[in-house]
């Protein structure tokens, strides 16, 4: 029992990463009808928001500090943040430790911009083409985004600390009554759970309390006879886009503590991502969430050494697998509306 | 010629030329030169350039003429490659028989994921084929192990029972790929002046087997089944209202583009024999589909520059670095000099991959036709300021 | 017996009953057409007859075999070739690519794999591919790409591929949608000059009148899902049942 608990628990962060990038590349296909291979740059991108907060928080100065001699006897030099010069020491330090949550609120603007100007300036002239050219322009987009990164950070993933306070693990063994230690569990991860819980309620309620989403899911389901109604859908998806990437960054801030970011961990997901949006089913909101914590689960319950005895490798391919026999035999996904893309 | 019309004719001789004068061709610097880094006449990645060759062109076959988008190939390769080297293992080290079974086998695989994936069309076969590519991958690096040596890759060892042939040789070495006596390794070198050419034998196999497959292409192309393949592209509606069932004609495409990745996976490993999951992995797919999109999808020869070209960037442009830079241009005033040597350093060298994809991206956004249209739009306009421009309309078979 | 038998067609979608009890017979050698308002359900039946839709129930026989059940490719085989509404041609290839592989399909079947042969020996398919041609008047425009014709000669080159075929049945749906008065005209005159030269047996499927009644000889009249009447075209001009279904809808 403890170790069936275990593993829910060990599947829900990883599921909750992809159930954010899937949520936001479902929202790209279901409103603009793009298939984006770029939104896993931003997915990095969104951590390396995170790494750059991080770096601007700890600019130094050196300052020579009389105390101290290095090893020739010299008055020995040390980095001061800056940061311990407007704040104090105190201060300071919590704000550099707190540099991944402060990283969620300029991650936002960032991320929106970013994702405007991707849609203005690129996907826009992608609506017409055929699917094969939209794969195409945005896999060569984010092989553009990623050697950018690359070259302001190096190839090494650079690692960013949680704060001080999540750094440990819960132990829900004690919580429920099972043996101490049976079942620990990082707190951060626990941390990324509620987040993503939170970020996928407030797009759920985004677009179902506002008129602002409610255009947008008439849209989704027939976009023409919106148009007729003389709304202009256009820019809502454009805004829409936006907080697509928004999402996507979100989720890549708050995984840096979990991985620390490189360069390509935006391709690594985006694989399994895609794989997730067709399970759920392309274009349905509640399928990408639900498909999501599904796969990851399930991936956690194929990596246990029992299962392994049994399959070896099992943990490998498992969400391949289930992917194929979903495409299949239920080419719509599990949630998919009937009729999307099923030739 | 060859049943070839004129015009494809001479484009095969073009091919065969340039293949056959490659160790001259790639290497226009002296040694010793300054710029004798940038030459790109060494054997191995002369190989390279054909053997990948080989691959974009039977990527083309399936993309270029049929539109279906792989994200799978490479997996056709690896399995090109595993079934060479365990050739090399167990039969003998004559390349023949390795080349000949990696053919099948990549024939026989890509058979069995095709008949799956093609039920799907659009982006949910892309999908399909990446996620067979993934799991081939992850299988070849974990519970296929004793297939493929998992991580270290598969090797040859020692005490391989290899039935026509040594385990070992005279010297206690592992024997190597060969044909028939004559070693894959071996090059003959030829020094005129300042310069060197290298002939290698490997190369000129592996350039044997891609002028074939370059050959067999045009035939692909040219024949009716080729212009099935195009119809498929263009409405598939209107082809089965015409009495054409669309399906084995895309598995048969399907499959011949496999059956190419496996024989450059075979060539691969009888260059040098070991082979790695990494071979399959999906970034190796993108590879050849950049390969194939820069040249141009759907020409003849696109595919074939395409390789060539990502190839070279990879091996000879990467290696320009900052001090190479700032000697090009200290011709300019200092300040200047940083100023451009620092605006281009990120595109370059060790930044070959930003520049290729914005070229990429480039060539998909304005030249759906790659480099080839490209350089036919080039070659227009200079044909424009001569007065007889008065074919219009004409539709050129795609070169 | 006609060459096309429809035989007590059912089709619901959902609430919806599309096709109620339809019975259709196409007499070989004749030009049937089936018209009605919007919503009767042409489209719906001409799904059934190419085998893009199955019907709840009710069979359909053309040439004496059951259509229902088999693929679009399979069909055309037994000899009934489609023109669409918006024409469906290979617009990526050119004109004579076009019609050379409907010529191929007649000949080798559904599949075949001929990869190694050359188009350019194929002087049979080439002659019988500029017959067709000349026979439309396009044969000047051979080496164009399709997709850079003009709307009237997409039709046109539609046809040709229909025709080279040389179908038992062809099958029109509302060939003139669309059209301005000018190809309208055209698209007359050529549906006239094949049922002159070829006499091939056709159904055709129109909204507009005026096109109807310059060319069919039977005519049947559709009217939510279900058949009102069928006659020559005098006899439907002065029907009171046809006027009360196309009330509001056309000048009959």
């Amino acid at each position: 029992m403890d170790q069936f608990i275990l593993q829910i628990l060990n599947g829900l962060d990883k599921g909750s990463a992809y159930a954010l990038i899937a949520l936001g590349l479902t929202l790209i296909f279901g409103t603009l009808g793009v298939v984006n291979f770029a939104h896993g740059a931003l997915f990095m991108l969104g951590a390396f928001v995170a790494v750059t907060v991080s770096n601007i928080l700890t600019l130094s100065h050196k300052v020579v500090d009389e105390t101290r001699t290095d090893f020739l006897g010299n008055p020995l030099q040390v980095d001061v943040p800056y940061l311990y010069d407007w704040f104090g020491q105190t201060a300071g330090d919590a704000i550099i430790d707190w540099a991944v949550p402060i990283s969620i609120i300029i991650a936002i603007p960032i991320m929106v911009a970013i994702g405007f100007i991707m849609e203005r300036g690129l996907i826009k002239h992608f609506y017409k083409r055929p699917h094969a050219d939209q794969i195409l322009v945005t896999f060569g987009l984010a092989i553009v985004i990623q050697e950018i990164v690359k070259y302001f950070y190096g190839a090494n993933p650079i690692p960013t600390p949680a704060p001080e306070a999540f750094v440990g693990s819960f132990d829900f063994g004690v919580a429920f009554g099972f043996d101490p230690n049976a079942i620990i569990y990082p707190y951060w991860r626990l941390v990324y759970f509620f987040f993503s819980i939170f970020i996928i309620g407030a797009v759920f309620a985004f677009l179902q309390f506002t008129t602002f989403g409610m255009v947008v899911r008439a849209g989704m389901a027939d976009r023409e006879t919106v148009g007729i109604l003389g709304i202009d859908i256009d820019k809502r998806f454009t805004i829409m886009f936006g907080i697509a990437a928004a999402v996507a960054g979100l989720a890549g801030v708050m995984y840096a503590p979990i991985n620390s970011p490189n360069y390509h961990m935006g391709m690594d997901f985006l694989v399994l991502s895609f794989v997730v949006v067709v399970v759920g089913g392309m274009g349905s909101l509640p399928g990408a969430v639900a498909a999501g914590f599904l796969l990851g689960i399930l991936e956690s319950f194929a990596s246990m050494s029992a299962v392994i005895d049994i399959l070896p490798g099992i943990n490998q391919i498992i969400i391949y697998l289930v992917a194929i026999i979903i495409l299949l035999t239920r080419p719509r996904g599990l949630m998919g509306r009937k009729g999307v893309m099923e030739e | 010629m060859l049943g070839l019309e004129k015009k494809d004719f001479r484009l095969l001789l073009i091919v065969i030329g340039l293949t056959m004068l490659a160790p001259f061709l790639l290497n226009p610097f002296p040694e010793g030169s300054e710029m004798a880094q940038f030459n790109a006449g060494y054997p191995d990645l002369m190989q390279r350039f054909v053997i990948f060759g080989i691959f974009a062109i039977g990527f083309n076959i399936l993309f270029g003429l049929t539109g279906y988008l792989s994200f799978g190939h490479a997996a056709f390769l690896g399995a090109g490659s595993y079934g060479a080297v365990w050739m090399f293992k167990l039969l003998s080290m004559n390349v023949l028989p390795a080349i000949a079974i990696s053919v099948v086998i990549a024939g026989l695989f890509s058979l069995l994921i095709g008949y799956i994936s093609l039920r799907r069309s659009g982006i949910y076969f892309s999908i399909l084929t990446l996620a067979f590519a993934q799991m081939s991958f992850a299988l070849a690096y974990s519970v296929l192990t004793p297939i493929t040596g998992g991580e270290t890759g598969l090797q040859l060892a020692l005490d391989d029972p290899r039935i026509f042939g040594v385990s070992q040789t005279a010297t206690g070495n592992i024997p190597v790929p060969a044909l028939f006596g004559l070693e894959m390794r071996s090059s003959f070198e030829w020094e005129v002046g300042a310069w060197l050419f290298t002939f290698n034998t490997g190369y000129y196999l592996a350039a044997l087997f891609m002028i074939l497959a370059f050959y067999m292409s045009i035939r692909i192309f040219r024949s009716p089944f080729g212009m099935m393949l195009r119809a498929i592209k263009s409405n598939q509606t209107r082809m089965s209202y015409t009495g054409l069932n669309a399906k084995p004609y895309t598995l048969a495409a399907f499959v011949i583009s496999g059956m190419y990745a496996g024989l450059a996976g075979g060539l691969m490993a009888s260059m040098d024999p070991l082979a790695g999951a990494e071979r399959m992995q999906w970034t190796a797919s993108g590879e050849v589909v950049l390969m194939t999109i820069l040249g141009g999808a759907g020409t003849l020869i696109g595919p074939v520059l395409g390789a060539g070209m990502i190839k070279y960037f990879e091996n000879i442009f990467s290696k320009i670095n900052e001090t190479i830079l700032h000697g090009w241009f200290a011709f300019l005033p200092d300040g200047l000099e940083n100023f451009v040597v620092a605006m281009i350093y990120p595109f370059i060298g060790k930044g070959w991959h930003l520049t290729l994809g914005i070229v990429f991206m480039l060539v998909v956004i304005f030249l759906p036709g790659g480099l080839v249209q490209g350089g036919q739009k080039i070659a227009a306009l200079f044909k424009r300021s001569k007065p007889e421009d008065a074919k219009p309309n004409a539709t050129e078979p795609a070169e | 017996m006609g060459l096309l038998e429809v035989k007590g067609i059912n089709k619901r979608f959902g609430g919806l009953q599309a096709l109620g009890d339809v019975n259709l017979s196409v007499a070989e050698g004749s030009l049937h057409a089936i018209i009605g308002p919007n919503g009767a359900g042409k489209s719906t039946l001409l799904n059934v007859l190419v085998g893009k839709l199955i019907p709840d129930s009710g069979s359909v026989s053309f040439d004496g075999q059951s259509v229902l059940g088999r693929k679009p490719h399979e069909i055309n085989q037994m000899g009934i070739s489609r023109v669409f509404q918006t024409p469906e041609i290979f617009s990526d290839l050119s004109v004579f690519e076009n019609v050379m592989i409907p010529c191929f399909a007649k000949r080798d079947g559904a599949f075949r794999m001929h990869a190694i042969e050359s188009i350019f020996a194929e002087k049979g398919i080439q002659a019988q591919a500029d017959a067709i041609l000349d026979d439309v008047n396009m044969l000047e425009k051979k080496d164009m790409l399709a997709s850079s014709l003009s709307r009237g000669d997409k039709r046109r080159l539609e046809m040709a591929m229909c025709l080279v075929q040389d179908p038992k049945l062809l099958l029109l749906d509302e060939p003139t949608a669309g059209m301005a008065r000018a190809d309208t005209e055209n698209t007359i005159n050529l549906l006239k000059d094949i049922r002159e030269k070829r006499g091939i047996t056709m159904a055709i499927i129109e909204h507009d009148m005026n096109v109807v009644f310059s060319l069919a000889e039977r005519i049947t009249v559709l009217a939510q899902g279900t058949p009102l009447v069928e006659d020559t075209p005098d006899n439907i001009k002065g029907h009171p049942k046809v006027r009360e279904a196309y009330l509001g809808e056309a000048q009959v």
